[in-house]
């Protein structure tokens, strides 16, 4: 049984006594635990369940590696599944559930499977659920997916902040053990600016748990001065629990900062994405020990034999009182040695290889271990945990030679160096023979934008695993200088092992786990290689080995050895998958920063904001602005409130937001020339003081925007723009001067938000304003298409005789700042003769019965002015303008185009919103064959019956025909062609 | 009671920094290529400060001139005087091909202070505040929207649209919530 031991223990403070639950048994630990430390120390050897066979599954690793030990994390809002315990650092009060079983974990029904597990062979889903075809989305699929997946999905709001940051350094080192320490200090002394960033708590890494010596102190008193000295340094960051999620080009990286995981609900961000610019990342980001593929090596209690040895020394947590040692390597014997060393059972260590020499199997011989080389395990015995060992010779077939009794089972395969950052912009690898391993091609790194190495590793990441070489390797990929000499015993070679034992038959290499996340074994891989998969990419794929949430850190090595051996291609000829950020999973929370709730995005507002929002409008978005669509009163409908404002606009008097209106003013003895080329019609030609309505067309001929531009001065005019157009158009203009025109002499500014713009608009409106009084409003001083400077009611002004819905309307800008005073003042002035506020949709209306065109209704990007009956905006004099060449296009000047028309119903109704005409026959891709849509359709409460306008094909031309258009349920309703006009032809009202 | 309104009338946060949204503040955009004679005549006589080089703003009591562009600064001035400003401008650079337009309410400002405020700015916009020289106006991006801002003895000015201003009030005042200092 796994236990925690009476003394040691590096990590944890005995003081600090911490009591967690996992699937609601009480349970003790302590401060400096991870949570996988402290669930072995309370014999927790079975936590979870694996995916396809649901097969017991136990913590085989001590860091990010860790493939099984995921779980169900917190509650309600702080709920969060596949959380890895061994980076998972303990705290009073955690709670956390096991993932993926069914009643429970201990008797779990999906374990079916794993007898079924002859028939669940790789590539079974592709196999079976490809016949018949209809059967996969209404049969398989659903079932599937009931059973896939291995956490649950959170179902409440997030409880926590995260947030992100910008940070710059020269020097980005990516992990806090030995090799870090001193790439950082080697940095750092040289003057750079250095930030070291560590993923776990804890600094110094493995070489403090190995018995490393560094000039001639314990690594750990090494490790402690060296983050003093860093500490100490003006020009170095050290920031512990933050992980280099990824490296991108020119030096950019991600980390993920765990600020609060440990400490949740105390106020701080949980997670902060460091957003990182490095002029160079250094990688030191270690080595993960490899599994070895025997029989059983996926029952609780088998694991990592640097693993064992993390626990026993940094958390003086015991995975087992015997544990039998396999490998076929000489670093293992460290984890003997310490087992030994803390009074704990080790019967035997098994060697593959033929002879074992090495200093420390000398020491572990000596300390009377008992040591077999060429020896394998033919299986391991057990359950839901580790019950014995059955040996056998590594060279044979798996013939049991003896069995032992164990508790525990601590293997290692080798040392694979995480190449990750190296790799993900595209450094180049190497297989060192040696060590059987993948490690970084120095001759070939990723490349910066100069020329030189984007990222260089140090230490284990390198590919050198003993202490001395690493700190040698750290002090030169900083730039050189004096290493310090670490100490260590000598090891003797190791010897690659990709199946124990080598000649194992099929039973066996059926039980022997590749990836134990997702249950890949060694005869998957070997099934997918005999049917034909040669590329590891497709094998990947083909039986989602590495395809983990753990991406294959144990398995990737293992499995492509394995394909490579099938395929009888030395290794590096396989390669490797690729590597991907990010290195271990980002929460969505941290990626999306502070853009949440009210900050999710910006909403622009206008100066009246406030006051719409008190007035209970409905608000829509345009564009990013937030718009009243209608201000519904106590009782009534959005439809009754946009009916009644309409009414009201049309008899008495409305007032309009209109702020969010796009206003830029172009100046310089070039603007006519220039305006003149924007819009379709002539601007240049405009007098001082009136308004014009125009067109601006992309190159294409499309109609792009419109408005009504007015002249200002002689050499300045103000183009109004849409709402949602104000940027784009100022972007364009801007880019026509900078790209093109570049020797035309005109300045353009958006001075959109400058103004608080209101439009009083209705009969009554010229009695309001004369109420507020300060200047002449008639139509005499004022007429329809002119503007005004002025001051209304004590307000400077600039008043724009300009009408969007027929009636008598004035536009008035004033100062931002002082827009809500004015609003309250109209208000106020207007109260005696029935003014209302009203909103975008009641906007809507009174432009559709006037037959007033939308950009965004009326236009889609693909319709020409021509379309719209608007020829007579376009200028036949001007030799050029934006869209005039590819207006001429044969398709863009076809008679036959879809035209605008007025469209009623026989009855009166409204034609539902996205109506189609159908016409005679289908076309080559079996659809009906059309003839013309609705671009906008309205109740016209002025009216009292539907109308709309729509594109038809023939347009005018067809005055008086009855179509067919479409109804929702696929009917048909009768629809005739009438004039767009609705309301007041003649434009009487608007002009008075 | 004055009418004027600055964007969120003058609101407030106080974290590990401090957050105020202040105004109104004269603005000033002023378009115009550096050699146009006069150019250099007409800032100083506006703001009392020298023509800005690239990237950098010139501060004299209340009133500050910044490059923005290469034919583009941002004069500032005292709100009430803007009017002045723009006839002072108008008179000076009279034939010379420019343009000047009051941005003073299409702005919204800020003031971030404290010792930590360049924490607040670290969260938001991509700038390396170790390199950011004194004088030095930072054109920039406030998490999803545009901005600029300018560091001086006491703190942070911070400029942005209007019609954000609360957005940009909620960034500032979540970045400097307690607790999430970044050193």
């Amino acid at each position: 049984m796994s236990t925690r031991l009476a003394k040691g223990g590096r990590l944890i403070d005995r003081t600090a006594p911490c009591e967690f639950t996992f699937n609601g048994k009480r349970l003790k630990g302590f401060g400096g635990d991870t949570l996988a430390a402290a669930l072995l120390a309370n014999d927790q050897m079975l936590v979870g369940r694996s995916f396809k066979y649901h097969r017991p599954r136990g913590i085989v690793a001590s860091g990010a590696e860790e493939p099984n030990a995921l779980v169900n994390m917190g509650q309600g809002g702080r709920f969060e599944p596949n959380q890895r315990t061994t980076t998972t650092e303990l705290f009073d009060g955690l709670t956390c559930t096991s993932q993926n079983h069914w009643p429970s974990l201990e008797f779990d029904v999906g374990v079916v499977n794993n007898y079924a597990s002859r028939f669940l062979p790789a590539g079974f889903y592709y196999k079976t659920f490809i016949h018949p075809r209809f059967a996969w989305k209404h049969i398989f699929e659903p079932v599937v997916r009931q059973s896939a997946g291995l956490g649950q999905v959170p179902k409440d709001r997030d409880a926590d902040r995260y947030e992100q940051a910008y940070a710059f350094c020269d020097i980005l080192v990516v992990g806090g053990g030995i090799a870090g320490l001193q790439a950082a200090l080697t940095a750092a002394k040289a003057g750079k600016r250095v930030w070291l960033v560590e993923q776990t708590a804890h600094w110094g890494g493995r070489a403090p748990v190995d018995g490393v010596e560094i000039d001639g102190q314990p690594a750990e008193a090494w490790v402690k001065n060296t983050v003093q000295a860093l500490e100490g340094m003006e020009n170095v960051t050290l920031r512990a629990r933050c992980m280099a999620a990824g490296s991108y080009d020119h030096g950019y990286v991600l980390c993920d900062e765990k600020v609060a995981d440990h400490t949740p609900g105390d106020g701080r961000p949980r997670h902060r994405l460091w957003r990182l610019r490095a002029g160079q990342i250094i990688a030191a980001t270690g080595a993960i020990e490899r599994p070895l593929s025997f029989a059983g090596n996926d029952i609780p209690g088998v694991m990592l034999a640097a693993a064992v040895r993390d626990y026993l020394i940094n958390w003086a947590v015991a995975p087992g009182d015997r544990t039998v040692i396999v490998t076929n390597n000489d670093d293992a014997y460290r984890t003997a040695i310490a087992l030994k060393e803390a009074g704990l059972e080790v019967p035997v260590v098994l060697d593959a290889r033929a002879s074992v020499t090495g200093e420390l199997p000398a020491k572990a011989r000596a300390m009377g271990i008992r040591v077999e080389a060429g020896k394998a395990i033919a299986k391991v015995k057990g359950g839901k945990r580790v019950t014995g060992v059955a040996i056998c010779a590594q060279v044979g077939q798996g013939s049991v030679l003896e069995e032992i009794a164990c508790d525990a089972v601590a293997m290692s395969g080798g040392w694979s160096p995480v190449v990750h950052l190296w790799s993900h912009c595209g450094g180049k690898l190497r297989w060192d023979e040696a060590q059987a391993q993948f490690a970084p091609d120095k001759a070939r790194p990723p490349l910066n934008h100069d020329g030189a190495a984007l990222v260089v590793t140090a230490g284990a990441a390198s590919g050198v695993l003993s202490a001395a070489d690493v700190l040698l390797d750290a002090t030169d990929a900083a730039g050189g200088g004096v290493a310090p000499v670490a100490t260590a015993p000598q090891e003797a070679a190791m010897e690659p092992v990709w199946i124990m034992p080598q000649g194992a038959p099929v039973d066996l290499r059926m039980k022997m786990w590749l990836d134990y996340q997702n249950d890949v074994k060694v005869s998957d891989v070997q099934l997918a290689a005999r049917e034909g998969y040669t590329s590891v990419e497709h094998t990947k794929r083909y039986t989602t080995l590495g395809m983990a949430t753990d991406q294959g850190k144990l398995s990737n090595i293992n499995g492509l050895a394995v394909l490579a051996d099938s395929l009888s291609a030395p290794v590096p000829q396989v390669g490797t998958t690729t590597f991907r950020p990010p290195y271990t999973p980002v929460t969505i929370g941290a990626l999306a920063g502070e853009a949440r709730g009210e900050i999710f995005q910006p909403l622009r507002s206008t100066p009246i904001h406030a006051w719409h929002l008190s007035q209970n409008a409905y608000m829509e978005p345009v564009g990013l602005w937030q718009r009243p669509y209608c201000y519904p009163r106590a009782g009534e409908t959005h439809e009754q409130a946009v009916h009644r404002e309409v009414k009201n606009t049309r008899t008495n008097v409305g007032l309009l937001d209109a702020s969010t209106l796009g206003k830029i003013i172009v100046k310089g003895p070039d603007a006519g020339k220039f305006l003149d080329m924007l819009y379709t019609n002539v601007m240049s030609n405009l007098p001082v003081g009136k308004c014009r309505y125009g067109l601006m067309c992309n190159e294409q001929g499309f109609l792009s925007d419109d408005g009504v531009v007015a002249r200002i001065d002689e050499d300045t005019w103000l183009c109004h723009t849409t709402s949602g157009g104000s940027d784009r158009i100022h972007a364009w203009m801007e880019d026509w001067l900078q790209c093109e025109w570049w020797d035309w002499q005109v300045y353009t500014a958006n001075v959109t938000e400058q103004y608080a713009q209101i439009a009083v608009v209705g009969p009554k409106a010229r009695q309001v304003l004369e109420k507020l009084g300060g200047m002449d409003v008639s139509k005499e001083t004022l007429p329809f298409m002119q503007w005004a400077d002025g001051t209304l009611g004590g307000f400077n002004a600039r008043v724009y005789r300009i009408s969007f819905s027929g009636e008598l309307s004035y536009e008035i800008a004033v100062p931002a700042s002082e827009g809500r005073a004015f609003w309250d003042a109209l208000l106020a002035a207007g109260a005696e003769f029935g003014m209302m506020p009203y909103g975008t949709e009641g906007l809507h209306v009174l432009r559709a019965e006037k037959g007033f065109i939308m950009i965004g209704d009326e236009t889609d990007g693909t319709v020409i002015p021509q379309d719209l009956n608007l020829g007579w905006a376009i200028s036949k004099k001007k030799a050029d303008y934006l869209g005039k060449r590819g207006q001429e296009r044969p398709y863009l000047a076809n008679p036959d185009r879809w035209k605008l028309v007025g469209l009623e119903t026989l009855d009166g109704s409204v034609i539902p919103d996205g109506s189609y005409a159908p016409a005679p026959g289908f076309n080559a891709n079996g659809q009906r064959n059309t003839q013309g849509r609705v671009t906008s359709t309205y109740f016209s409460p002025t009216l009292g019956k539907g109308i709309a306008m729509g594109l038809v094909k023939g347009g005018l031309t067809r005055l008086g025909e009855t179509i067919e258009m479409t109804k929702l349920d696929g009917s048909t309703m009768q629809v005739k062609i009438v004039d767009p006009v609705f309301y007041d032809k003649e434009g009487e009202k608007q002009n008075v | 009671m004055s009418k004027v309104a600055s964007a969120l009338g003058g609101a407030r946060f106080d974290g590990f920094a401090s957050v105020r949204e202040i105004g109104p503040l004269g603005m000033i955009t002023l378009r115009a290529k550096p050699d146009v004679p006069g150019l250099a005549a007409a800032v100083t006589a506006v703001t009392g400060t020298a023509l800005p080089a690239q990237r950098r703003i010139e501060v004299a009591g209340d009133k500050a001139a910044g490059w923005m562009s290469p034919d583009e600064y941002l004069l500032i001035v005292p709100y009430t005087e803007v009017k002045a400003a723009l006839a002072t401008l108008a008179e000076k650079l009279a034939g010379q091909h420019h343009l000047a337009v009051d941005v003073s309410d299409a702005r919204a400002v800020f003031r971030i202070e404290g010792a930590q405020a360049a924490e607040v700015l670290m969260k938001l916009a991509p700038v390396d505040h170790a390199t950011l020289t004194p004088g030095e106006l930072r054109r920039t991006r406030v998490a999803q929207v545009a901005g600029a801002f300018w560091a001086d003895e006491t703190g942070y000015s911070l400029v942005c649209f209007r019609s954000v201003a609360s957005y940009v009030m909620g960034l500032l005042s979540h970045s400097a919530t307690k607790g999430a200092e970044l050193f």
